[in-house]
């Protein structure tokens, strides 16, 4: 603190409250509404904000499914639950295990076309999968991979962020080390065993973090990807909730859902934290 | 190496070349006859009165989302760096919405402004605003910003905190001696050291409108009332997955794909630039 000016302070953590308020107030109201019935939130417009209590039932329905007071079917949303989680640690893996393979190979091997390569790579950093959607459809959809987990994680893969996370890194690694490695006699694949994974484990957790997010929350690709319920992530399964228009709706259903999809990422990013914010910020520079 | 590459290839430039390739031809709905129609596709969509429609849409739509989003963060983000104890409280608080899917928070805050149950409507007719996103383009079009802007909230909150963490204590330190408020050093110190940070989350969020908030829109409104919030991903995805025009989709492929190169080798350009300062 440069100077003291206790009204400043004040007016900081006012606005500040203000701030937290107006960002927390939609997750308030959501936790509320999934604590209430159907009937509480759309009979008595505007819904009340106390909590209501019928918490335990709506997140019943909501993770095994079940048929609602005016006949309505809700499909369980725990294997969706399921499906999200594993395309999204397969994705967190599944790149960060690529990423570290590329980008060790274009730091410390002289080979034909590196450069090349290297471009190639670097250009996909460009194009988000939403610009590409109808050609990747079809190229997925040629070699049969509709509605499998395959088909659902891989193609989010081709992306060159992470790559140049590690190539950042491993540019920093100094030569010594290397050449001790392999004075000692350590083989390209020990040195990257032994030396490299080991010293890049906190980019390998903030990447874990940014692509455990990315992947939970895929939507478009998804979308187009999975017309089997059996494939249908838990972010598309909300969407599919919302049927009955503005007051047919059973909202609380749907909010107890919302949460129930908000809540793993919201875990990993709060776990995490710190590692998310180095790696958010390394990966721009 | 190899693992990569391969993916690359085959998900991303075999569909870029597709969409290259299927942007110059034409097909006729059952897809039995296949013609090379060169320009035309462009030539169309040049004339094609929605399209320029949707490209104004998400100009409106990408401007306000930057604009607003940055200011809020960036006022956040100043007030929580004067914080000393309980900075981290703060931080946790506003970096929540990141872990947020753009389809949950479409869904959020879709039911927060419904027409006759939300909460927030109810406030707002109150004061007398008839609000309904439903029928009135402008205010699908407020709402899907602010569903925008609250899930971006964090993710620039953070960058912000980082920018002003890397700038000297020693110079602040400086200008209060030399008598400068709190109000001058931010914008003679603080501002200008930190345009870098904001000129980067400027082509971010720009590149977030434009292509994150897909999930948004699908969510909140389905590109309605009428076209009023259909953004040019939005137009893709229609035009090719349900109207089947695929040459046409694809020629909006084409044109999404140029304008984030673009804004990709600005950026590039600004950051070469900013080393050397």
């Amino acid at each position: 603190m440069v100077e003291n000016r206790p009204a400043l302070t004040v007016l900081t953590h006012l606005t500040l409250v203000l701030g937290v308020v107006i960002v927390g107030f939609p997750l308030y109201v959501v936790v509320i509404a999934s604590t209430q019935t159907a009937q509480d939130i759309v009979q008595n417009a505007p819904m009340s904000l106390w909590p209501g209590d019928s918490m335990a039932e709506n997140y019943r329905v909501a993770l095994w499914g079940g048929v609602l007071n005016n006949g309505g079917r809700v499909a369980p949303a725990w294997p969706m639950m399921a499906v999200s989680l594993a395309s999204a640690l397969i994705i967190a893996f599944g790149k960060i295990a690529i990423s570290l393979l590329s980008a060790f190979a274009i730091v410390f091997f002289r080979f034909r076309f590196r450069t090349a390569c290297f471009w190639l790579i670097f250009v996909t950093l460009m194009l988000p999968i939403e610009v590409r959607i109808g050609p990747t459809y079809s190229v997925v959809a040629s070699l049969g991979l509709l509605n499998t987990m395959t088909g659902l994680t891989v193609p989010l893969m081709a992306s060159a962020t992470a790559t140049f996370l590690f190539r950042q890194f491993f540019l920093t690694v100094p030569d010594e080390l290397v050449e001790a490695a392999r004075i000692d006699g350590a083989s390209p694949m020990q040195f990257f065993r032994d030396h490299l994974v080991p010293l890049s484990t906190t980019t390998i957790a903030a990447l874990f973090v940014i692509q455990f997010i990315y992947g939970w929350n895929q939507y478009l690709w998804p979308l187009l990807m999975t017309t089997n319920e059996t494939m249908l992530p838990i972010v598309l399964g909300i969407k599919r909730l919302l049927t009955g228009g503005d007051a047919g709706t059973d909202w609380n259903i749907v909010m107890a859902t919302a949460i129930l999809a908000m809540v793993p990422p919201a875990v990993v990013v709060l776990l995490m934290q710190k590692w998310l914010v180095r790696g958010l910020v390394d990966s721009e520079k | 190496m190899a693992p990569q590459l391969a993916i690359v290839l085959i998900f991303f430039f075999w569909p870029a070349g597709q969409a290259l390739y299927q942007s110059l031809l034409s097909q006729d709905a059952f897809g039995t006859s296949v013609q090379f129609v060169g320009g035309e596709n462009f030539e169309r969509l040049w004339h094609d009165a929605t399209y320029l429609a949707s490209f104004k849409i998400t100009a409106i739509f990408s401007i306000l989302v930057a604009v607003l989003g940055l200011s809020s963060s960036l006022l956040l983000a100043v007030l929580a760096n004067r914080v000393v104890a309980g900075a981290w409280v703060y931080r946790s608080l506003l970096i929540w919405p990141y872990a947020v899917a753009p389809a949950i928070a479409g869904v959020v805050w879709l039911f927060l402004f419904a027409p006759s149950v939300g909460v927030v409507t109810y406030v707002l007719r109150e004061w007398g605003l008839a609000w309904n996103p439903l029928l009135d383009g402008d205010h699908a079009m407020a709402l899907i910003v602010m569903a925008a802007v609250w899930k971006q909230i964090s993710y620039n909150v953070l960058f912000f905190l980082a920018g002003l963490q890397s700038i000297p204590k020693s110079l602040i330190e400086a200008a209060a001696i030399d008598g400068a408020g709190p109000w001058r050093r931010f914008w003679t110190i603080v501002f200008p050291l930190l345009s870098p940070t904001a000129f980067f989350l400027l082509v971010i969020n720009i590149i977030y409108a434009f292509f994150d908030t897909f999930a948004v829109v699908d969510a909140a409104t389905h590109g309605g009332p009428g076209r009023d919030t259909a953004i040019l991903v939005y137009k893709v995805y229609y035009d090719g997955f349900k109207a089947l025009d695929l040459g046409g989709s694809a020629a909006q492929s084409v044109i999404l794909m140029a304008i984030v190169i673009s804004l990709t080798i600005v950026q590039f350009r600004f950051i070469e630039r900013r080393v050397h300062y």
